[in-house]
């Protein structure tokens, strides 16, 4: 029974191959499309082949401590900060940015679009008490989101049932956003490629709080040997490579560019 | 009901046009499921018919463990499969998590538990029957368990397809150690999950309802094989 199990094991086991790498990335860099663009331009011009597994940060985060994927891209600087100084990655290289969007009912009943600043929207939920849908997964956008929260001097911990921590993905969280006429903070490049926008609408972007910064960390070989070091480099090069730039300024989703370049040469 | 006759439509427009992604996710899915199923049944008949015939001391203790085991949450049984697994894990040297294998492995457990069961208990109906001719022809342990699987094929075979109707319609377990990867580890399942992420249903819908157009489709191949149903033998 045993050797018919390793021989099926055997069977289905799929080859590694030298040329792949696998890269956890947020849902943000998938969901708004992006990774359509620049992954099949990448696989043309160097002939490698990147499997993305999309997560949040928090997890990207994980599987790269474990080991268990070549390089992370993901937008959580304070984190990111803290994964270099633990050794896991050598370096940290921002690649480009795009910004948080606060998303509301079209008829807004906290009046948020004519807050001044920060604070001000999110002391106008807090006060109207309006429903707002948190992300609550530890992920980039979350842990923006409860800086801002912070930021207002408002305690996440004290919210009564308006505030609803839905512990999902971006676009699970949209979906709840939508089916509950609720407020929501994303990022910009996930709502323009939402499908489900149903009665939600962008009423507040545009503050230098929102800025959105995502970086590129190759997982250090020193702690993990088996890491395809050569592949991150080769995938670290192009992402920093002119034609890469031209890519990412270039998408547009109804008009609308999503990200900006900015990476350091 | 718009959106269900959008998924309806998207479904129709998928499979006439042979939607390349739709087929590769598909075989997938079909190459997952079934590898699973045929290792668990390996698996799981000889140990269910076992069971039924063999009696020891913790059996009863045996048999209510399997049958709790039927409830297994996928969602456990893949993070624990994902810890052992992860390169920081015991298993991690083989290099196996975010592989078609990873899943087989994880749908492996999740079904193995729900096949003994049904077969424990479809055996012990026909062991009473086969007892007193079995015991005086003095066969081996291993004789009976082979008697009892092929006479009672039938029942086996329901609760082999249970246990494929459970292993290609799950999600929580694959998603954590397949990592739903495009073109690696990408199944029906978590393409439904991925798409409704997106805030796309009806796609997600089309896929969904593949899926079970699929299940419908594997069900009545394998009674069509088997010949269940017919000649008055059922």
């Amino acid at each position: 029974m045993i050797r018919t199990l390793a021989f099926f094991l055997c069977l289905i086991s799929t080859s590694a191959h030298s040329e792949s790498m696998k890269l956890a990335v947020t849902t943000s860099f998938h969901n708004s499309g992006l990774s359509d663009v620049l992954l099949p331009a990448l696989l043309e011009e160097t002939g490698l082949e990147v499997q993305l597994l999309v997560v949040g940060t928090g997890q990207a985060l994980r599987l790269g401590r474990a080991g268990d994927v070549d390089a992370i891209l993901v937008h959580s600087r304070a984190d990111e900060d803290t994964f270099v100084a633990e050794g896991f990655a050598p370096y940290r290289r921002e690649i480009m940015y795009n910004d948080f969007v606060f998303i509301g009912p079209r008829s807004d009943p906290a009046g948020i679009t004519k807050a001044a600043g920060i604070p001000e929207v999110l002391s106008h939920i807090f006060t109207s008490q309006a429903l707002f849908v948190s992300r609550g997964d530890d992920s980039g956008t979350h842990k923006k989101e409860r800086e801002l929260w912070q930021l207002a001097a408002l305690d996440t911990e004290a919210f009564g049932a308006w505030y609803k921590a839905v512990g999902s993905g971006m676009g699970a969280s949209l979906n709840i956003a939508s089916a509950l006429n609720a407020y929501i903070l994303t990022d910009r490049a996930s709502w323009l490629n939402f499908g489900n926008k149903s009665d939600l609408k962008l009423l507040f972007s545009g503050d230098a709080e929102l800025f959105n910064q995502y970086a590129y960390l190759p997982i250090n070989p020193d702690q993990h040997p088996h890491v395809n070091a050569d592949a991150s480099d080769i995938l670290e090069k192009w992402l920093t490579s002119a034609r890469a730039a031209n890519l990412i300024n270039a998408y547009k989703i109804n008009g609308e560019a999503l990200f900006v370049f900015n990476a350091s040469k | 009901m718009n959106e269900i006759w959008a998924g309806i439509l998207a479904a129709f427009h998928l499979i006439v046009t042979l939607d390349g992604d739709l087929v590769e996710i598909t075989l997938r899915s079909l190459q997952v499921s079934l590898s699973a199923l045929v290792i668990a049944s390996v698996l799981a008949l000889p140990f269910g018919t076992w069971l039924a015939i063999r009696r020891f001391r913790f059996r009863r203790a045996t048999i209510a463990t399997l049958n709790a085991l039927m409830g297994l949450p996928p969602v456990v049984v893949g993070l624990i499969v994902y810890l052992l697994l992860s390169r920081s894990g015991p298993f991690g040297v083989l290099g196996l998590l975010f592989t078609p294998t990873a899943m087989i492995i994880a749908q492996v457990i999740i079904i193995t538990p729900l096949i003994a069961s049904i077969t424990q208990q479809a055996m012990r109906e026909l062991w009473a029957e086969y007892h007193d001719l079995l015991i005086s022809l003095n066969t081996s342990n291993r004789q009976r368990v082979m008697t009892l699987i092929w006479d009672g094929r039938r029942a086996l075979l329901t609760g082999a397809l249970a246990g494929f109707g459970r292993a290609i319609g799950e999600v929580g377990a694959i998603m954590i150690v397949g990592g739903n990867i495009d073109n690696t580890t990408r199944v029906l399942t978590t393409a439904i999950a991925l798409e409704t992420g997106k805030g796309d249903f009806a796609l997600a819908l089309g896929l969904g309802f593949v899926l079970i157009a699929l299940a419908l489709l594997v069900n009545f191949a394998i009674h069509a094989l088997s010949r269940t149903e017919r000649h008055g033998t059922w």
